[in-house]
């Protein structure tokens, strides 16, 4: 499942577009927002949900090879934020639902497309 | 030691956070291109930003200097900043002494230390409260170590 088909399947908005979502592939979803504790756990292909909107979790997304960082809540994302990741090709979604709820539902739908 | 191929070095600037991690994600670019294995560039990278922001948060900035040859990445990262005054403290999981401006932005968990150790071959940290502090990290591109 690609991060396009996740995003369409969940109504989630892509809000960095790098032109990569249709072939980033989701292997798994993690949640945390203490960044080191992400660095380490993170693994390549996971959807990542934090609710910080800064810059360092551009950095975290690229360096650990999460497929897309999911922001719960309806979130704003700082604009500086949202360029970098344009920038380092870090594909951001905007989910209206709470980091559990969109753990939920990544997991149902990897668990469906089995 | 074999004549390295690839020299870099960098400076890292005191709590400024829109550079913070440039570094890393620059020596991790190229790893890639240079075609080191996945595995490798995630975990020289991770390390390295680890390092990086520790620099950034407690050290008052500091320097990155990256070798690269053949069989390994070599990367020292040093600072002037106060220095750790009990390492294998500083080194268990969850200790921090990071303030809570930067733990508002997700940092200060008291896992960049442990993180450095569980990414690299080999970390060297040499400290000395109100001197600053020099972590050197190697990681070997065909260790098989798995994150």
């Amino acid at each position: 499942m690609t991060v396009k088909e996740l995003s369409e399947k969940l109504g989630y908005k892509i809000i960095t577009e790098t032109g990569d979502s249709t072939k980033t592939e989701i292997t798994g979803v993690y949640a945390c927002d203490l960044l080191s504790h992400a660095m380490a756990k993170i693994n390549t292909g996971d959807v990542w949900v934090t609710v910080h909107t800064n810059l360092n979790v551009v950095a975290v997304a690229s360096l650990t090879e999460a497929s897309c960082v999911v922001i719960p809540e309806n979130i704003q994302i700082e604009e500086q934020t949202i360029e970098r990741a344009e920038k380092k090709g870090v594909i951001f979604l905007s989910a209206p639902v709470s980091a559990a709820r969109v753990c939920y539902d990544v997991l149902s739908v990897l668990r469906e497309a089995k | 030691m074999k004549k390295a191929v690839i020299v870099r070095d960098y400076t890292i600037p005191a709590n400024d956070f829109t550079i913070a991690g440039e570094a890393s994600s620059n020596v991790r670019k190229i790893l890639t291109q240079l075609g080191v294995s996945p595995n490798v560039v995630k975990r020289a990278s991770i390390a390295m930003y680890e390092a990086e922001i520790n620099a950034v948060i407690h050290g008052k900035g500091g320097n990155a200097h990256v070798e690269i040859d053949e069989n390994k990445i070599y990367i020292v990262i040093s600072d002037e900043g106060p220095g750790i005054a009990d390492l294998e403290l500083a080194m268990q999981e969850g200790y921090s002494t990071a303030p809570d401006s930067i733990r508002e932005m997700g940092f200060g968990a008291g896992m960049g230390l442990s993180n450095m150790k569980k990414h690299a071959d080999i970390l060297d940290i040499d400290t000395e409260v109100n001197r600053g502090t020099t972590v050197h990290i190697t990681v070997y591109f065909n260790s098989d170590k798995k994150i």
